[in-house]
């Protein structure tokens, strides 16, 4: 959580190493992943970025079908098999809770879906890749109150069976759903914690006075 | 009541404002239809003796004795337009591609003005740079490497000035196209593992194709119509080209030599505004269905 601007979007850019697109950037220090560093690492970048999910602040379909967004990793990663995928991309949609949503029409592209679907696709899109972490940059900020909840209630499921970073402006939904909390401002983390101490009793004035309302 | 004097006044001048605007506007819409008219009208003596289509095919060209065959003009066109877009297609894309997906910030705005000169040199300085440098270069090397003898002045020599006019034209287009695309996109699929050119290849290229596809439609209508650089190295003989390395004769080239002649022959004036009318329309076609391309692809993503 932070105020806009503080530089959530840039931290969590730097863990799946998006930074590296932008070679004016300079990131320094380490992320670690277990005991691996994966910011000061030779290894597959490729590798790397896919043991992370992304889901954006607004939904990117890929140019393509519903079928192939969720396919893509798949077979970017070599996994080319029709009956194989089929069965991967209906489990991955059924995940999401949008397979019965689509079933009948997994060949339209994807941009015809409602902006709430795209997001559950972006979501299964980036499952289906199996990784370890989710990143979530405020994915729910861009659409409605039912599809919010969905996502919401997703995640809340997912948490278990994943790492899950997630950015939120929302104070409400982050009491909702973190198990521990980072609060940062102007680019620096000033306080973290388990969920209940920080928001039942946050150390830093700074946070209490977010906490409080008092700037956003 | 001075409010309301006020009041009319104002909407009186934005009546008539709006009046001149729609005025240039009618004008702006109109000339392509007088365009089409005129041509259609003064090409019509020649169309009421032969069919289009037998005009079409057929090779021989001897206006004094009123044969006015266009194929070898149109075969040249084509040709001419073909080979100029296969060169200048793979160098816009791989050079756009590289400018905004590869290379440094820096690198764009340098080239950017340098893209803006060459899409602004006169065509004639094309023209003699085709003289000066392309055509020695077919006649003395491309040439004898090919086993055949060529002045020069070739199918081949007008590709090449055709290419390089054309790519600065196409590569401006291409550039904003790839920027346009959203960097979100090409990060979502890196997210998921894919690399660099993978990214480029599904995603960027797959989300630009319309617009790829109407830019070249868009180039191919310029090329279709240069005329004087074209005219400059092409050899200008009213013969069909068996090869790229034979002179040819394009449409644009056969109205701008022969214009001023065109009185003292009879029917001669039909058939050059036949031949501008084919032209026209060859070039409204592609640049029509260019833009349609692009508008509709907008609406689908
Ligand atoms: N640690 C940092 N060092 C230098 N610049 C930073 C740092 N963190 C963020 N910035 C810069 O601050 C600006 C805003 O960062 P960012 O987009 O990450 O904010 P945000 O918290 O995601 O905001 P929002 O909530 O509006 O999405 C960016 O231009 C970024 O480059
Ligand atoms: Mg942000």
């Amino acid at each position: 959580m932070g105020p806009s601007g503080c530089g959530k979007t840039t931290l969590m850019r730097c863990m799946n190493r998006l930074t590296d697109l932008n070679t004016q950037t300079k990131v320094t220090g380490n992320i670690f992943i277990g005991d691996r560093d994966i910011l000061n690492t030779h290894d597959d970048i490729n590798e790397i970025r896919k043991m992370m999910g992304l889901l954006a602040q607004r939904p990117y379909p890929l140019p393509m079908n519903i079928f192939n967004n969720v396919a893509y990793g798949l077979r970017i990663s070599g996994r080319k098999k029709k009956r194989f995928l089929e069965k991967r991309v209906e489990h991955y949609l059924r995940q999401v809770n949008l397979w019965e949503e689509v079933k009948d029409r997994l060949r339209d592209p994807a941009a015809a879906l409602s902006i709430g679907q795209q997001q559950r696709l972006c979501l299964a899109r980036g499952l289906a890749v199996d990784p370890r972490i989710i990143l979530a940059d405020e994915p729910t900020s861009a659409l409605d109150p039912i599809s919010s909840q969905l996502i919401e209630e997703k995640f809340a499921e997912l948490k278990t069976s994943y790492t899950i970073v997630m950015v939120t402006h929302i104070l409400r939904q982050a009491r909702r759903i973190a198990d521990h909390v980072v609060f940062m401002y102007m680019g620096e983390v000033i306080e973290q914690g388990p969920a209940e101490e920080f928001f039942q009793n946050p150390q830093m004035e700074m946070t209490k006075s977010y906490l409080k309302g008092l700037f956003y | 009541m001075k409010f309301r004097a006020f009041e009319i006044s104002r909407k009186l001048r934005n009546s008539i404002h709006t009046g001149w605007m729609i005025a240039c506007l009618s004008v702006v819409l109109l000339i392509p239809l007088f365009l089409t008219a005129g041509l259609a009208i003064k090409s019509f003596p020649l169309l009421h003796q032969h069919p289009l289509l037998s005009l079409i095919f057929s090779s021989n060209w001897k206006p004094l004795s009123g044969e006015f065959g266009f194929y070898p003009f149109i075969v040249s066109s084509v040709w001419v337009t073909i080979f100029a877009l296969l060169i200048s297609i793979p160098i816009c894309l791989l050079t756009s591609i590289h400018l905004t997906q590869y290379a440094k910030k820096w690198v764009l705005k340098i080239m950017q003005p340098v893209i803006d000169i060459l899409a602004g040199i006169p065509s004639v300085i094309y023209g003699v740079w085709g003289i000066l440098v392309v055509i020695p270069f077919i006649s003395n090397h491309i040439a004898p490497m090919l086993g055949k003898s060529s002045s020069g002045y070739s199918i081949l020599a007008g590709a090449i000035v055709l290419s390089i006019m054309v790519i600065p034209f196409v590569l401006n287009i291409l550039i904003e196209l790839f920027n346009n695309i959203p960097v979100e996109l090409s990060e979502a699929s890196l997210s998921l593992g894919a690399t660099r050119w993978q990214t480029i290849k599904y995603v960027v290229l797959k989300k630009g194709l319309p617009g790829i596809i109407s830019s070249f439609g868009l180039g191919m209508s310029r090329a279709f119509g240069e005329t004087i650089a074209v005219l400059m190295v092409v050899g200008n003989v009213a013969k069909v080209p068996t090869g790229i390395l034979q002179p040819g004769y394009p449409l644009p080239a056969l109205i701008a030599n022969n214009y001023g002649e065109m009185m003292s022959i009879p029917q001669y004036d039909a058939a050059l505004m036949l031949s501008a009318f084919i032209l026209f329309v060859v070039v409204l076609f592609f640049n029509a269905g260019s833009r349609i391309l692009i508008i509709r692809s907008g609406k689908h993503n």
